[in-house]
């Protein structure tokens, strides 16, 4: 039997032992003397959500599948855990072997969200590893981080070794072989740094200088040594069906896990180019996987697995040409097993409500639209090609078939918004539930209730907005009321309910999203003021993120409010992300001029992407 | 076809909670391939029902839960199937074929436990407290008081043990589990540990489950057998 690294008095006292016991079914063990590499997987928050997280699960299977890597897992300990390690002085260990971290070769946490950046200091800190990459001697593990905030690494730049600007699949295979050549030759930490810089897709921090102009903004960023390359080019699998890594048998969390279900991927990317989506631009072009391909997989998965429901994983499900082929195998086939089927992400059309009605009780389901903005104009600058007749169209479909239960996705604060856009969302709602009481009495069931929310706009590196402005939490409050007030001034405001978001997290995820490296003090300060699991509403602590701007001398608002310069050197501009620079400014500018561009489907905009030459843009070219 | 199952549950499961424990049954189920019934409705579930909820921290050598098969299947074929899908930890260690009916679910039969309790190393009681249970035991009643959280209420917990003698280095228990009378190994030994004149420590003991019991005698004179006893073997 394994011996834990917490005792069972810790373990009785904490809240969910087993979120740090491993042993989980097809958690994978190895004999520690027979492999090369060993590698911890971090994912900066608690196990029920990083378990949920299929890009971790890929990698875990991808480096387990070769013979010299063993690859265990780790999630941030939950406060009562994280107490009770710093005052027993208990080193952070990896799931599997349970072992410390720090003893590992490499460390890799993955970046999902801004809002996680001081539990990776925590990952850090708990580890007994030093927070600052340069602080690092030979006997600390490399320090990596990937996913998509990898995108903008800058404001944690200091902290990491070098991180991994990509899809996973095609690079790491050359960083183990580095890692092993370089072991194997005698080299340094720095030599294998130098080794893994011209690889593609890996950035290494340490080897950039940033010089800054008076006005704040960036002078100059480039490499400071020979060997490095000026840009570091983003990593994609070209083709699905060759390199990439087929999930057999995830592991099986002990406790319910965020996402308890088998996923199953059937595309990246997206065609639709909605301007503020940072996915829908980086990960071009849209790349499907076979449909008999992901038939099997999703048998084998659920073989493996024993799971109870599966969930189709995309940006825009609707997109995948052969959406109708996969959802009616799965319902023949896992149906009469009782295998519930999830499918996320749908555009509402009749394909869509008779397989809603098939797979959900309608009574209880309800249907799910973003229109993003209130407004046809404002869809418009945004892109979001949802239009006020296709929602009232398909809700009244979906009114016709039984269904009375409606959630609305707005933004708020989008560039161009003025108030009857605002107002426009109160006025969509209200025009779905007329819609739903154009039915005959007789025929409807019962009352319509209708969900409005609202999120505040976040810019994002990579998007066509990346140069727009955001606001202050004050007047996203104010945008916030008068969609409450206009609400309440409609005829059916008693069917409509209204829920906005905190405004505060928004600005600080802004101001992450397009920092640049000095923003690291920040986040740093914050951390060793006690700012953890800011993504957590009961714990996030806004007073202590304020004293952190206020004490390291940092404008806040200089990320936040300005709108940036076409011109302008970003923090992420030395990272090629497929979609080019001209691309996001032609974007930017049609949308100020409020015009639409087409799905890639339809006519290539000339994005950038087609120089991969897969997916969307050389379909039908075979 | 309704099948008994009993498992033991050791090692690091023992911090897998009961509710979990049950999904990961119902998930092992579904590895294992067995044709297992499932309820009707859009969220059809396993019709399952397990005897005596453990709790977090406590191994167990004698779990059991009841579940229906949609065809037979041979007793031996079952355990194998369903050992094929478990983990370090769980082991099925019989399947039993029994009687339908609700009256002889697992749950509504179960009538006694056994524990085997022992110390964790310094938390022994400073009494010598193996010659100490025979005069424990003796007497005619144990008070203790039940706090819940309007009132406080005394009960006397003595007819719910059973039996209550060292063995293995610890204390056996044999105490009374059905769902109106029982009592729990945690509350028999703090009041053991009082009536010594001794404060437990927390965390003090490591405790296992050993067996769970129905009763098929009468209420002058029980007869306690073991759950999987009640089933039968299917060739």
């Amino acid at each position: 039997m394994r011996k834990l690294a917490l005792n069972d008095e810790i373990l009785l006292k904490v809240d969910k032992a087993a979120r740090y016991i491993g042993g989980e079914v097809n958690s994978v063990i190895k004999d520690k003397e027979k492999v090369d590499i060993r590698f911890c997987m971090a994912f900066p928050d608690i196990y029920e959500i990083g378990m949920s997280n299929l890009g971790m699960m890929i990698l875990y299977d991808m480096f387990n599948k070769r013979e010299d890597v063993w690859c265990e897992r780790l999630f941030s300990p939950w406060t009562d855990l994280d107490q009770i390690m710093r005052e027993e002085k208990i080193p952070l260990f990896a799931l599997e072997s349970q072992e410390p971290v720090k003893d590992f070769d490499f460390l890799g946490i993955t970046l999902g969200y801004e809002m996680c950046y001081t539990n990776v200091l925590q990952i850090l800190d708990l580890s007994r590893i030093p927070l600052r990459a340069e602080q690092r001697g030979e006997e600390f593990p490399i320090v990596i981080g990937g996913g998509a905030c990898a995108y903008n690494p800058e404001p944690l730049a200091p902290f990491f070794d070098l991180f991994y600007i990509g899809e996973g699949e095609t690079s790491y295979d050359a960083l183990f072989d580095a890692y092993k050549a370089n072991k194997a030759a005698g080299g340094s930490r720095e030599d294998f740094l130098l080794k893994a810089a011209q690889i593609p897709g890996i950035y290494v921090p340490a080897f950039y200088d940033v010089s800054y102009k008076e006005d704040g903004t960036i002078a100059s960023f480039g490499p400071n040594r020979a060997g490095v390359p000026e840009k570091v080019e983003k990593q994609l699998v070209v083709d699905m069906e060759q390199g990439y890594d087929c999930l057999e048998a995830p592991v099986v969390p002990f406790i319910k896990a965020t996402q308890d279900r088998v996923t199953l991927e059937i595309q990246r990317g997206c065609i639709r180019g909605c301007r503020f989506c940072q996915a829908g631009m980086i990960y071009r072009p849209t790349r499907e996987r076979n449909v008999e391909t992901l038939k099997k997989a999703a048998r084998v998965m659920l073989e493996r697995t024993g799971h109870e429901e599966i969930s189709l994983s995309s940006l825009s499900s609707s997109d995948y040409s052969e959406l109708k082929e996969l959802v009616n195998f799965l319902i023949e086939e896992f149906g009469p097993k009782a295998v519930n089927i999830s499918l996320p992400s749908l555009r509402i059309d009749s394909f869509a409500l008779d397989v809603m009605s098939k797979v959900q009780d309608v009574k209880k389901s309800s249907l799910t639209f973003a229109p993003e903005a209130g407004s046809q104009r404002l869809r418009d600058v945004i892109n979001k090609g949802l239009t006020e007749e296709d929602i009232l169209h398909g809700a009244g479909q979906a009114f016709e078939g039984g269904w009375n239960r409606v959630k609305l996705y707005f933004m708020l604060g989008l560039p161009t918004e003025t108030e009857e856009d605002m107002k426009g969302i109160a006025h969509l709602a209200e025009k779905i539930a007329e819609r739903y009481y154009e039915i005959p009495k007789e025929q409807r069931n019962g009352k319509v209730q209708i969900s409005v929310s609202t999120s505040f706009f976040v810019p994002k590196p990579f998007t066509p907005f990346q140069w727009a402005p955001m606001f202050r939490e004050e007047d996203f409050i104010e945008k916030a009321k008068v969609v409450k007030e206009e609400i309440r001034a409609q005829l059916n405001q008693k069917s409509l309910r209204y829920h906005w978001h905190e405004p505060d997290v928004t600005v600080l995820e802004g101001f992450l999203a397009r920092g640049d490296r000095r923003c690291s003090a920040v986040i740093l300060k914050a951390y060793e003021k006690g700012a953890l699991y800011d993504a957590w509403s009961e714990n996030f602590r806004y007073d202590l993120w304020k004293e952190a701007f206020a004490e390291t001398g940092t404008d806040m608002e200089f990320y936040t409010l300005r709108e940036r310069n076409t011109d302008e050197i970003l923090p992420w501009d030395f990272i090629d992300a497929g979609v080019t620079k001209k691309f996001l400014i032609r974007e930017w500018q049609r949308a100020l001029a409020e015009e639409v561009t087409p799905n890639c489907r339809r006519q290539c905009s000339g994005c950038g992407a087609n120089r991969y030459n897969g997916g969307v843009c050389v379909e039908g070219q075979n | 076809m309704k099948v008994r199952i009993k498992f033991s549950k050791t090692g690091h499961m023992k911090f897998v909670g009961h509710l979990d424990t049950m999904r990961y049954f119902q998930k092992a189920l579904r590895r294992s391939g067995l044709p297992v019934a499932f309820s009707g409705g859009y969220s059809p579930h396993m019709i399952m029902s397990f005897a005596a909820p453990l709790g977090v921290g406590t191994t167990s050598l004698g779990e059991y839960f009841d579940m229906e098969l949609t065809e037979t299947v041979p007793t031996d074929e079952i355990e194998r199937r369903l050992n094929e899908a478990m983990t370090e930890g769980v082991s099925v260690r019989s399947a039993r074929k029994v009687e339908d009916g609700k009256a002889s679910t697992a749950m509504a039969l179960v009538a006694a436990a056994d524990y085997l309790v022992r110390f964790r190393s310094g938390k022994e009681p400073v009494s010598s407290w193996q010659e100490k249970i025979a005069g424990f035991i003796g007497q005619e009643q144990i008070i203790v008081t039940k706090k819940t959280k309007r009132s406080e209420k005394t009960v006397d917990i003595r007819p719910y043990i059973y039996q209550m003698d060292a063995r293995e280095g610890g204390i056996f228990l044999k105490l009374a589990a059905a769902s109106s009378n029982y009592t729990k190994p945690e509350l028999v030994m703090d009041t053991f540990f009082k009536w010594m004149g001794e404060e437990p420590l927390p965390c003090a003991y490591m405790m296992e489950r050993r067996e769970v019991y129905a009763d098929t005698g009468t209420e002058e004179a029980p007869c306690f057998v073991p759950l999987e006893a009640l089933g039968e073997k299917v060739e």
